[in-house]
């Protein structure tokens, strides 16, 4: 379809020794890329490797320090926005930006009219798109809204913005981030027929999988540098691995789990509609001491309101909370920490830690009332410091002073601080929710020889995540969720990837629909 | 333009700024006073002497601070919670309703039991006052800056339904004002001839008290915590309903006491100009004093020098005292801009 690695082929996009700084930090180091037509280049690297950083420079968002960017043989003048636009250069944000209930003609339409043409014409712009969705194999009905389409539908429309304005460069921020593994796939047969009629692609990931199997080629940054550049044929996920890290990361080693009694058991407990949660309706599910449960999903599909249901902040209408066999009345944080649940949130900066405190005050935010901390109403800070200390030493915290504000601490330190919260006391449940989400692969190590850790000591664990392969490494039973419903459990290994996918995506494993998708 | 913390702050920045602070008021000042016709130099001087230049004008300045402490921490400890108490004003005048109700001779004690009991009667009246807002700002979500700052209303002329009716004073020759505080209910004067009393040493015990609750109770703590965050503070298990309540009790109280030691204190009765706006100045008080409410008196002092010293000024200068309330208001905005530089640096893109 594609060879991409010809010599021959022309440079469309170069980015020459672009170099950023922000204060003291080197952001961008000198990076030089350049994007050849019909070629898929992966650009890979952890979270803070300066990827989208680099990006902001190409959309005009910042500045360059140093350095100058080219697109189709024209210097691209500096922070100004509309200039790659302009040069044909569009971008799909991992974060759509599209208006829900607008329909997906208006979507695509929306900003490209002159301002002095007050009606949208209709007729031309669908017969665009429609030569475009028939070009490129973008099916997607131009006159559904937005809100009612699958993400993956969604996402096509995004594209399809691009390419309706004459785009010949793509750029794909983490695009697989809120896919099913289908979706995955489709998605890559459009990146692959996409390049084939000419166009050029950059796709930003740090998934070595997805890499693996789209590119031709793999830039891979770190902390600010360009240290490889790989043919995709001839390298592999190790070597990648290698060079984004700077050392070898040994995958975690999960020893058979030795299940025990229920832990935490929820009887179809039903919740409603809390801010930005969607509502539970009778979910079942019990947590076994020494067993991690993966609770795989798309996002957005409840596992935030099972999560807020499990942490006490939104409290069950009807069924029962069942710990240690006995049903609990009232149900709150403060009910859920005393009967042992270590909890960490899924929003770190938001919900897991006060951003304007110290250190010491974060740690102690869940035991200050225990006599630990405090005496009569005063507290204890001589021994909250000390607490916090040992959470920093404990938890390989890499923090300066327990009296620093935490808003200061990168989110990997930021993470240990409130695992070490979170499981200091030993709790014997543990509700995990996106415990790794925009963590570097160090750090996601860590997080997970913490929870393997807990499970040996017999912590009955629930894992909830979005990264299919997370779940996949660390869970003793699988279970799906979604559209707020949950699928019945499998014991490690007992499905295939395949049929997870379509159980993320709401079909049954064995029913007709599963026939018919494939 | 956005805004980047800035990690660790240098000596110049720390103080730098608040310096550019004051001298940008001064200037500012200095132009308002020269379209008057003065001299800044000569009009500074004269504030600056009407406000500490002799014994009588200090102890005044601290006379005119005492109920800006109250009210300044009243306000500091709420929106340290994020209790957006506008409604100062209002408890200060229900403390003071309660003092004269308690004081005017309907408790025959003596003074050591006396005074107590007013203030604790002052303090719960208050508390309970703001405590209305508190509820239906946690039970419905109402927006407790509209229904405090309009209680302030309902306040005054509810005071003013009084003096007017059963708290008039039957000698006062038709004056809305009530009967005057018996002897045992009154606060002492700290020196002979002066007019400065026992309510400022109160003031000062306050202070103290509520710094020792903002950073060494759990209390304090939980405040803090919700002020920072609510959500967070919620996930931790912290009760942030009943925090806010909790809040509301101590800042409506701490209010309603500066009604008290302006009544016992100082004028004796309840009238309806008992506060030239001690409850909103409170909140400039609390806001230069970053809510740090050992801060708060010296933020109160300095408000205080600054009006007591421009009206001994405008008797000399024909300079209007309202340039005092230029003077704070600028003073406010310049020093809450610096306060708001030191800490953090402003990126143009």
């Amino acid at each position: 379809m594609n060879d991409g690695k010809s010599g021959g082929a022309r440079t469309v996009l170069r980015l020459d020794r672009l170099t950023k700084r922000f204060g003291t930090l080197l952001a961008n180091d000198a990076i030089s890329l350049e994007l050849a037509e019909g070629e898929i280049v992966a650009l890979l690297g952890e979270n803070g490797a300066g990827k989208t950083t680099l990006m902001n420079i190409l959309f005009g968002h910042y500045m360059a320090d140093e350095g100058t960017v080219e697109a189709f043989g024209r210097p691209l003048p500096p922070g100004d926005p509309r200039a790659a636009l302009d040069a044909g250069v569009g971008m799909v944000h991992q974060h759509f930006t599209l208006a829900d209930s607008m329909t997906v003609m208006e979507n695509i339409a929306l900003g490209t009219q002159p301002p002095w043409k007050w009606r949208l014409d209709r007729r031309a712009v669908r017969r665009r798109i429609r030569q475009l969705t028939e070009d490129f194999g973008l099916t997607v009905d131009p006159d559904k809204t937005i809100a009612s389409l699958s993400v993956g539908e969604r996402q096509r429309v995004e594209i399809l913005k691009a390419l309706y304005r004459d785009a010949r460069i793509l750029i794909l921020d983490e695009p697989t981030a809120v896919l099913t593994p289908g979706e995955t796939e489709a998605l890559f047969r459009t990146l692959k027929m996409l390049v084939a009629k000419g166009l050029s692609i950059l796709f930003i990931s740090h998934k070595l999988g997805e890499v693996m199997a789209v590119s031709d080629r793999v830039i891979v940054l770190r902390t600010g540098r360009l240290v490889g550049e790989r043919q995709t044929a001839k390298t592999s996920r190790a070597e990648l691995a290698e060079l984004m890290v700077g050392r070898e990361i040994p995958p975690p080693r999960v020893s058979p789990a030795m299940p025990g009694m229920p832990r935490l058991v929820l009887d179809n407990v039903s919740t409603t509609a809390g801010a930005g949660l969607s509502p539970l309706d009778g979910v079942s599910l019990s947590l076994h001491a020494g067993e991690i449960t993966g609770l795989a999903g798309v996002s957005g599909n409840g596992q935030a309101a099972l999560a807020a249901l499990i942490s006490g902040m939104q409290p069950p209408v009807r069924g029962t909370v069942l710990i240690g066999g006995r049903p609990v009345k009232a149900w709150s944080t403060r009910a859920a920490l005393a009967h042992g649940i270590g909890r960490i949130p899924e929003d770190r900066h938001a919900v897991g830690s006060i951003a304007d405190m110290s250190v010491v005050e974060n740690v102690i935010a869940e035991a200050y009332r225990t006599p630990r901390f405090s005496r009569f109403g005063f507290l204890d800070w001589k021994a909250a410091r000390a607490f916090a200390q040992k959470i920093i030493g404990d938890y390989d915290v890499k923090c300066p002073s327990p009296d620093m504000r935490i808003r200061l601490l990168s989110g990997g330190n930021m993470q240990k601080l409130i695992l070490g919260r979170a499981l200091d006391p030993e709790p014997e449940i543990i509700l995990a929710s996106q415990p790794t989400r925009g963590l570097d692969v160090g750090a996601v190590a860590y997080v997970h020889e913490r929870l393997l850790e807990a499970r040996a000591r017999g912590a009955a664990i629930l894992l909830i995540s979005e990264d299919l392969d997370e779940i996949l490494t660390l869970s003793d039973r699988i279970i799906v969720i979604s559209k707020g419903k949950l699928s019945t459990p499998s014991r490690r290994g007992e499905r295939t990837v395949r049929e997870l996918g379509e159980l993320m995506a709401g079909h049954g494993v064995a029913g007709e629909e599963l026939a018919h998708a494939s | 333009m956005r805004l980047e913390p800035i990690p660790s702050r240098s000596l110049v920045r720390t103080f730098g700024w608040p310096a550019g602070a004051v001298l940008a008021t001064v200037v500012f000042a200095s132009l308002l006073v020269l379209t008057a016709g003065a001299s800044p130099f000569n009009v500074f001087a004269l504030v600056a002497k009407g406000a500490a230049g002799s014994r009588f004008a200090l102890f005044e300045t601290l006379t005119r601070a005492t109920p800006l402490i109250f009210t300044g921490l009243a306000v500091a400890v709420a929106f340290r919670a994020r209790l957006w108490n506008i409604g100062a004003e209002g408890q200060l005048y229900v403390g003071a309703v309660v003092t004269v109700v308690l004081g005017t001779g309907a408790l025959p004690l003596p003074a050591a039991i006396l005074i107590p009991l007013v203030m604790l009667a002052v303090a719960a009246a208050g508390a309970l006052l703001l405590l209305g807002p508190a509820t239906l700002k946690t039970r419905f979500g109402v927006d407790e800056v509209v229904t405090t700052l309009l209680l302030n209303f309902i306040v005054i002329l509810f005071v003013s339904m009084l003096l007017e009716g059963v708290l008039k004073d039957p000698m006062g020759l038709g004056w809305p004002q009530s009967e005057r505080v018996v002897a045992e209910a009154q606060l002492p004067r700290l020196a002979r001839g002066m007019r400065l009393h026992f309510g400022f040493v109160l003031a000062l015990a306050a202070a103290l008290a509520t710094w020792v609750v903002m950073k060494k109770t759990a209390f304090g703590y939980e405040m803090r915590a919700v002020g920072h965050n609510a959500e967070a503070a919620r996930f931790a298990g912290i009760p942030v309903n009943r925090v806010l309540m909790k809040t509301a009790l101590l800042s409506g109280g701490l209010a309603a006491l500066a009604g008290f030691s302006e009544v016992a204190g100082l004028k004796g009765n309840l009238t309806l100009d008992l506060s030239p706006g001690f409850g909103y100045s409170g909140i400039v008080v609390a806001m230069l004093a970053m809510l740090n409410p050992l801060g708060v008196v010296a933020a109160a002092i300095f408000v205080a020098g600054i009006f007591v010293g421009a009206d001994a000024m405008s008797r000399t200068a024909a300079v209007p005292s309202y340039i005092a309330d230029v003077l704070v208001a600028t003073a406010l905005l310049t020093m809450v801009t610096a306060i708001m530089l030191t800490r953090y640096r402003v990126r143009w893109r």
